[in-house]
């Protein structure tokens, strides 16, 4: 409630056009357990842009896509003019009322042209020479905001480059075609854009702000958020913590508000284990132009940091490809983090998906030795407490965090030296989270040696040396001593100049 | 600063030219071996059997523009010749009301792929027994008569242009209208293209994919009843070797497997190449064993030449 009051201070302090517009209140949304929003409230005025500043997962994208009805809240209501939309709207509501929504992912239809895919998204467009209309609202659009482009709009838009389909879906999200826009919201719109393209953007945010309409900016550039947003709003762990008025504001002071400082308590075993590392060192040069070099010393654990995407996981599979390379004499196992997609075969038992990688140990011969796995399966089963089923059980029968004991048993139980592991915590519990940092602590300590690519800051604290990325390069290099929490959010949104 | 861009006029795609481009090098070598081909009769001749392939051809486009495979089509249209050889002609309503019946099914079993997110592969697959089936206990052994004014309206002669030519030019076009051009076949392409932006901004993807299938049923039916009035008596195996014929004109035509990018036009030259195609190799007095592995390789050919056309587009 405080805050709610805070930010209605703020708005008025703001001065200028101190109109509301529309508000989230209490927005609540949870997947499964995990609880995305947390009574997430914001007051948006018209004719203002308001950036929204936050690490990996403090709900941006959600909150954005109640905002705009792709999504129902669980609870809570959206307010416009007076009106309670109880746990948000359709998104025929939203397009009713103006709100429309720039998706990090596209959302245009590759196989249309730009004309057609106005369609898409204005159902209203039909009849007689729904074509030309079409076609000349959103090449109109497009010259206002990227003046001097060069699209038609009969173009298809799978034949266009990425930078100029973005621009055609921040064109399209601008237009209107019998409602009038009153909110965009722009998830990450600059990330395919050129520095040209970009600039045009912005200075177009900031016209459209001065006619009224109400700019939402997701972006992890904070220069730009500096140079275009009226105010700042910062969210962490689902909530809305504090909102920033842009004027004389600091990158500093985002970073710092962004952040939640809980000192990291650093693992004594990793203080003891640090002389322990024999003089090797595994070295790789990765990227198109082997441009990054990451070195780490045998019987390390070496972290990943930095924003998600930011080619942390390309690197690894980079890693991995040049570890199974002919010549190259490594054993390496891999944990997957997207267990669905590419951890767990689903129509395997249990022990079958534990077995695989062990299979492809060098002293594994041709035949299957079903003894020496069972008895494989039975001591790592016990040692890392898989509970809820049968070793001949269905793999799904096991809860996530399980699944991902199972994954770690495979790489952890197979000869490898080398284990790169891809943000594999993602959705396990704490009480799972420590059994399994114990066992790498461990493990690490035999002497074996892991890649660890986390978006979870505080498993940094478990890293002998932290790797920041950002736009597939590392900008940082973190010992464990230098890794706080506010050393990382500074290297995550250093910006890389070309 | 950045100097004044190039304005980027794409040339006009190289990929839609390409199923005119096969249609030529299999006609022009065909009218040299036997010039007829090129008369009124000849046309006809040809022609004629195109027409329920044309059809079965763009069901195959309804649905692969829907993002799914029909695998069911050839027996499909076996079964429409079926109802058509027996129900239509001894009690028209109801064999007109289980073509009906038919096409809602169809449309159904769309809806059901999308509602359920099962692999239409596997669902078409089933049901191609299913419809087999059915047609077996419709007509166990090959005969039936076909309703005399089916085999009046596929012997009908219209004058100068052969009348296949003009059915065929006749579906192209409304087919093309109709999904390229109409504001309705936009939003169900775009279902293709991109089903969850689609389902964002609104639109039912049940329903477009339930009127998809359904546009496949209708064609499906016009097929069935077309190769019957060619053939005049029926058989529940009659059509099988369609629903391979369909997919490889689809393709043959510049469409794509997944994302929705069809073109009927290039989707009905498809399928009259590939009838041409085996005419072609019954020209060149192939024994006719050798002549469906030969077809292949002409698939096979046209393909290759297509990927290579999309691999120097994408160096540029």
């Amino acid at each position: 409630m405080t805050h709610r009051d805070s930010i209605a201070i703020e708005a008025l302090q703001l001065g200028r056009q101190a109109e509301p517009l529309i508000a989230v209140r209490d927005i609540d949304v949870s997947f499964g357990l995990v609880r995305a929003l947390k009574h997430a409230n914001f007051q948006f005025m018209r004719g203002e842009c308001v950036a929204i500043a936050g690490h990996n997962g403090a709900g941006k994208s959600t909150l954005m896509s109640v905002l705009s009805g792709a999504r129902r809240s669980n609870a809570g209501w959206i307010e416009h003019d007076g009106i309670r939309h109880e746990r948000g709207y359709s998104a025929d509501v939203a397009r009713g009322l103006g709100v429309r929504c720039v998706f990090q992912e596209l959302s245009l239809c590759p196989n249309l042209t730009i004309e057609e895919n106005m369609r898409a998204m204005h159902p209203q467009l039909k009849g007689l020479g729904w074509r030309k209309r079409a076609r000349r609202i959103i090449e109109a659009q497009l010259d206002a905001i990227f003046p001097g482009h060069t699209l038609c709009g009969t173009d298809v838009v799978g034949d266009l480059s990425l930078t100029q389909q973005q621009m055609v879906e921040i064109a399209r999200a601008f237009s209107s075609v019998d409602s009038p826009v009153k909110v965009v919201i722009l998830d990450e719109p600059t990330s395919s854009l050129d520095k040209y393209t970009a600039e045009q953007l912005l200075a177009f945010v900031r016209k459209a702000a001065s006619s009224g309409i109400t700019s939402i900016l997701i972006t992890h550039m904070l220069g730009e958020m500096l140079r275009c947003a009226d105010r700042i709003m910062v969210m962490r762990d689902g909530s809305v913590v504090s909102t920033l008025n842009a004027q004389g504001l600091t990158r500093d002071a985002i970073i710092r508000a962004m952040g939640q400082f809980v000192e990291g308590n650093p693992t004594p075993e990793r203080e003891r284990r640090a002389a322990a590392h024999s003089g090797e060192v595994y070295r790789w040069s990765l990227g198109p132009k082997q441009q990054t070099t990451l070195e780490v010393p045998r019987g390390s654990i070496v972290g990943l940091a930095g924003l998600a995407g930011q080619g942390q996981t390309d690197a690894l599979n980079e890693i991995y490809a040049k570890a199974r390379h002919g010549g190259s004499r490594q054993r390496v196992a891999y944990v997957a983090g997207d267990r669905r997609a590419d951890g767990v075969f689903p129509d395997w038992t249990i022990a079958q998906n534990f077995d695989i990688r062990s299979l492809f140990d060098r002293a594994c011969g041709s035949w299957i030795d079903m003894r020496r796995l069972q008895a494989l399966f039975d001591a790592w089963a016990k040692k890392l407490d898989i509970r809820g089923a049968a070793g001949n059980a269905n793999i799904l029968a096991l809860s996530g965090g399980n699944q991902q004991k199972v994954l770690f048993g495979r790489a952890l139980a197979s000869d490898a030296e080398l284990v790169l592991m891809d943000d594999p915590m993602r959705g396990v519990d704490i009480g799972t989270k420590l059994e399994i940092y114990r066992l790498l602590l461990d493990e690490a300590a035999k002497g074996r040696t892991f890649v660890w690519y986390t978006t979870e800051n505080d498993e940094l604290a478990y890293c002998d040396k932290t790797y920041v990325f950002r736009s597939g390069r590392v900008t940082q290099v973190l010992s464990a001593t230098e890794c706080t929490e506010e050393a990382l959010l500074a290297a995550s949104f250093e910006e890389v100049t070309e | 600063m950045r100097s004044i861009p190039i304005p980027l006029r794409r040339p006009r795609d190289l990929r839609s030219v390409l199923p005119f481009a096969s249609l030529v090098a299999i006609l022009v070598p065909m009218a040299i071996i036997q010039p007829n081909t090129l008369s009124y009769f000849g046309g006809v001749m040809l022609l004629n059997l195109g027409v329920p392939i044309v059809f079965a051809t763009l069901a195959q486009l309804a649905v692969i523009t829907a993002n799914e495979l029909d695998l069911s089509i050839g027996s499909f249209v076996s079964l429409v010749a079926c109802i058509g050889a027996t129900l239509l002609q001894r009690s028209p309503w109801l064999g007109v009301l289980a073509l009906a019946g038919c096409v809602v099914l169809y449309a159904l079993v769309g809806a059901l792929i999308e509602y359920r997110r099962i692999s239409s592969v596997v669902v078409t697959l089933g049901l191609s027994f299913v419809w087999n089936g059915m047609a077996v206990l419709l007509l166990p052994a090959p005969g039936g008569k076909s309703p005399d004014w089916l085999a009046a309206l596929m012997g009908f002669q219209s004058p100068i242009i052969p009348a296949p030519l003009l059915w065929t030019a006749a579906i192209a076009l409304c087919m093309h209208l109709f999904l390229m051009r109409s504001s309705r076949g936009v939003a169900l392409r775009g279902v293709g293209g991109n089903a969850a932006a689609m389902r964002r901004f609104g639109w039912s993807v049940i329903r477009a994919k339930a009127v998809l299938f359904g546009c496949a049923g209708v064609f499906g039916v016009c097929s069935g009843l077309t190769l019957l009035g060619l053939t005049t008596s029926a058989d529940a195996n009659i059509a099988l070797r369609y629903t391979l014929l369909s997919v490889a004109g689809v393709i043959l035509g510049g469409g794509e497997f997944v994302g929705g990018r069809v073109s009927p036009i290039g989707a009905v030259l498809g399928a009259i190449t590939l009838t041409l195609a085996s005419s072609f190799l019954s020209f060149l007095q192939i024994a006719p064993q050798w002549q469906i592995g030969l077809q292949g390789a002409i698939l096979i050919a046209v393909l290759s030449l297509r990927l290579l056309v999309r691999m120097k587009e994408q160096r540029k």
